[in-house]
């Protein structure tokens, strides 16, 4: 469905934040993308729908190579690739549902979208959407009125919204708490299994994703360290991905990280 | 099923009408005044002002017509700016507006810093207050040439009443954004100042001053660039500067001069600009 | 923390020495730049005008008391075309800043080239004063409102454009670029996304240029192109001071009301 082969990325400040990216996602599959700040996750996933701009390498989406797409083109593939962002990235001074509607630009003209004209069949599926995530009755409340777990739900409404075939999830839980976060990686997950969709999801919580994603990729310094299943992740292997030097850092995850890489074998080994 | 879903948490007649729309697909964004009657006199009334609006404008086309050709003289003048013929009038009228400019926003500040403190409701009493915020309104609402009017009739012509008259109004600009500023200024410092036991010019140097210093200078900064500006325009009534030799070339159609003169102000402008901004950097 | 040893005894100080003296040499050049200034401001008076000032000024005074409120009536017409200057003359300077300001943005520009003639036209019209582009105007369109509303506009261009694309080049880059990732056209990003972010701005920068344009078309008419400003120009030059004085009190009333307007305004849309 997606490939990536050998894809950089050469920042102009001379930074190399990708490095010969290979790897291809299967349709349906959810994948998590871990790894240390600054390791390029952001960068690599920005680099499939080309918000940022490879420097080498291609990008192949369902056959076709997006990798030099300009114009319709690109609006073409990008409306085929849903993103969710860490910090929402809503416009929080529209109503939750013109911010739901709006995952829905590229199939209408302009004047429509700017006289607010939806065809009626799209603002049913908004609204299921939003019943499905649980908004139903928001949909007139303006985007900052909303808490943050509500937020991210408009989020993943709106991306669904360009009925993708592939999601790209930016840190959806950093800025939430732990509770809400569960919520919302269930959700997205579960939208995938649904709407069999492939999605990349950047995350920094281990614990997490290895509960919820079919596969793991690690990278470090821009470079594809590890991939495979979540329940093959060991402490050694983590520390491949994260550095000896990183583990003392992040004391506190010390645990944390640890004990359940342990316990996720169990909790793998329930689901059949 | 729906009904189940409102029956244990009753909801607004209008909202659960636009939940029932939206669930057939019909939505429309929630208008900006809620009222149909007050939508429809708004409409209305901006309608009926841009009726009345465009009857009250009489615009002579033919005049327009004629003119044309001047408007294609005046745009193409700035191609080819005509500095020297004039270039002696012009370098007194442009050195002149500068030393009035300096001048009159130096005492202008310094005018306003006590009206500016007398009009801070957080430090000055009631009657202070009053008298100040006169002087501000009436500064503030005439225009930089009444005021010249008026002091060219009461001082003559010639460079004098323009800083008298560009000083006047530093003060009620100044004093206004300062006092509006020591009136934000955080009210802690001020009482535990206060609590030393010093006096009151030891009080204000002390919590006010370092608290408003830097938008101070800032606001004086730009205050100098809009006395510029202004001091281009007072020399149409007498009030010294360029002004004089920018109506005299408009005038007499010289346009290739005026826009010399025009230039000039606009490249002036610029570089206070981008020096203000330099200066404000340098002292935050 | 700077310290000087005066005999062995540590003596706070505020500032470095060279700094001190830095500052201290600031404020003579300033000073000596002032006194310079004044100098040649002083050449160029005529100081016997001075001496008699102050009974210039009082018979001044003496003759707007009372005003002469029989012209009230008359005034009550110019009036209303100083207020049409003043609000056409907004809405067209917003009409062609409001394009102006996004291809002065730097975020929202499509050419750097285009950027710079966006700023260059910003920039012309923010240093020209409004009087002056009224005298321009009223040799080339003739006397009258016409002149002096597009006055208005050509000054207003400069100040809504200035601060608007100030206001776009500070909005939330995020959601910009959440619609660019649906593959929304550019023009749909600009509606969705830029747009609701710059509204109260533009809102607020409207108003507030509308309330600084009715005091200065309240001048306009001197230069002849229209509004109450004639019939001032017109007792000034008849030195009918009692008349000039009723002009000056409807011209106050008339801002005070605008200032209000445009507070209650801004108020709302933020």
């Amino acid at each position: 469905m997606l490939k990536l082969t050998g894809l950089s990325k050469r920042y102009d400040t001379g930074d190399l934040a990708l490095n010969d990216i290979n790897l291809t996602v299967p349709a349906g599959q959810v994948m998590a993308l871990i790894g240390p700040s600054g390791a390029g996750k952001s960068t690599l996933i920005r680099c499939v729908n080309r918000l940022v701009e490879p420097s080498t390498g291609s990008i192949e989406l369902d056959g076709q190579d997006i990798t030099r797409a300009r114009g319709a083109r690109l609006r073409q593939a990008r409306r085929q690739i849903g993103m969710i962002f860490q910090n929402y990235a809503l416009v929080e001074r529209l109503s939750v549902m013109e911010n739901v509607l709006s995952g829905r630009l590229a199939y209408v003209g302009f004047w429509r979208s700017f006289l607010r004209q939806f065809p009626s069949s799209d603002i049913q599926q908004a609204f299921n959407l939003l019943e499905r995530v649980g908004l139903q009755t928001m949909f007139d409340k303006r985007g900052d009125a909303l808490s943050g777990g509500q937020k991210q739900r408009v989020g993943i409404a709106r991306a669904l919204m360009q009925n993708p075939k592939l999601l790209l999830v930016d840190e959806p839980t950093a800025s939430l708490d732990p509770k809400t976060s569960r919520q919302i990686m269930r959700l997205i997950c579960e939208l995938c299994r649904e709407q069999q969709l492939a999605a990349i999801i950047n995350i920094h919580d281990v614990v997490l994703a290895q509960q919820f994603v079919d596969r793991v990729v690690g990278l470090r310094g821009g470079e594809l360290v590890f991939d495979g299943d979540p329940k093959d992740l060991s402490p050694e292997i983590l520390t491949s991905i994260y550095g000896e030097e990183d583990w003392s850092v992040a004391d506190d995850n010390h645990e944390e990280a640890d004990a359940p890489a342990t316990a996720s074998v169990d909790i793998a080994g329930a689901h059949p | 099923m729906s009904a189940a879903d409102t029956g244990n948490e009753p909801l607004p007649s209008l909202e659960q009408q636009r939940i029932a729309q939206a669930r057939e697909g019909r939505w429309r964004p929630l208008p900006l005044i809620r009222s149909r009657h007050w939508r429809w006199i708004i409409n209305l009334s901006v309608l009926l002002y841009v009726v009345l609006a465009w009857l009250s404008v009489d615009v002579n086309w033919s005049r327009v017509a004629q003119g044309m050709e001047r408007g294609q003289a005046f745009v193409a003048s700035f191609l080819q700016p005509d500095f020297t013929s004039r270039g002696g009038e012009i370098l007194t009228g442009l050195w002149e507006s500068l030393t009035m400019t300096f001048t009159a926003t130096v005492i202008g500040v310094a005018l306003a810093i006590p009206v500016g403190l007398g009009a801070a409701r957080n430090i000055a009493p009631l009657p202070v207050y009053f008298v100040c915020r006169g002087i501000i309104a009436v500064s503030r609402t005439f225009q930089e040439i009444i005021i010249a009017i008026l002091f060219v009739t009461m001082f003559g012509f010639g460079p004098l009443a323009g800083v008298i008259t560009l000083a006047f109004a530093t003060i009620g600009f100044m004093a206004k954004l300062l006092a509006e500023d020591i009136e934000d200024t955080q009210k802690e410092p001020l009482e535990a100042i206060r609590a030393t036991g010093g006096g009151w010019l030891q009080w204000i140097n002390y919590a006010v001053q370092p608290q408003v210093m830097p938008r101070l200078i800032g606001l004086s900064l730009y205050r100098l660039d809009i006395n510029f500006r202004e001091s281009a325009v007072i020399g149409i009534v007498g009030a010294g500067g360029i002004g004089a030799t920018l109506n005299t070339s408009i005038n007499r159609y010289d346009y290739d001069t005026s826009a010399a003169i025009l230039l000039l102000i606009i490249v002036i402008v610029l570089m206070s600009e981008y020096l203000s901004g330099y200066v404000r950097k340098w002292t935050q | 923390m700077p310290v000087k040893h005066v005999n062995n005894v540590p003596v706070w100080q505020r500032r470095e020495p060279l700094k001190q003296y830095a500052i201290w040499a600031g404020w003579m050049l300033g000073g000596m730049l002032f006194l310079l200034c004044w100098k040649v401001i002083s050449d160029n008076t005529i100081w016997e005008f001075m001496n008699d000032a102050g009974t210039q000024a009082g018979s001044l005074i003496g003759r707007m008391i009372p005003p002469d409120w029989s012209i009230t009536g008359s005034l009550m017409l110019p009036l209303w075309d100083t207020i049409n200057i003043a609000t056409v003359g907004t809405a067209l300077g917003i009409l062609i800043a409001f394009p102006l300001a996004f291809l002065a943005a730097r975020n929202t520009t499509p050419h750097p080239a285009l950027r710079a003639v966006a700023l260059a036209i910003i920039v012309s019209s923010r240093s020209i004063n409004a009087l002056i582009w009224a005298m321009l105007l009223v040799t080339i369109v003739g006397p009258g409102i016409f002149a002096g509303m597009l006055a208005i506009a050509l000054r207003s261009i400069g100040f809504v454009g200035k601060l608007l694309y100030e206001a776009i080049e500070e909005i939330h880059p995020t959601p910009v670029e959440a619609l660019s990732s649906t593959g929304a056209a550019r023009t749909q990003v600009l509606a969705y996304a830029v747009w609701p972010q710059i509204m109260p701005a533009f809102a607020g920068i409207s108003v507030y240029r509308w309330d600084i344009n009715i005091r200065e078309a309240t001048t306009l008419g001197l230069v002849g192109a229209g509004g109450i400003g004639l019939q001032m120009n017109a007792a000034i030059n008849n030195l009918a001071w009692a008349q000039v004085a009723t002009v000056f009190v409807l011209i106050f009333a008339t801002v005070i009301v605008s200032e209000w307007v445009s507070a209650k305004v801004r108020h709302a849309v933020i």
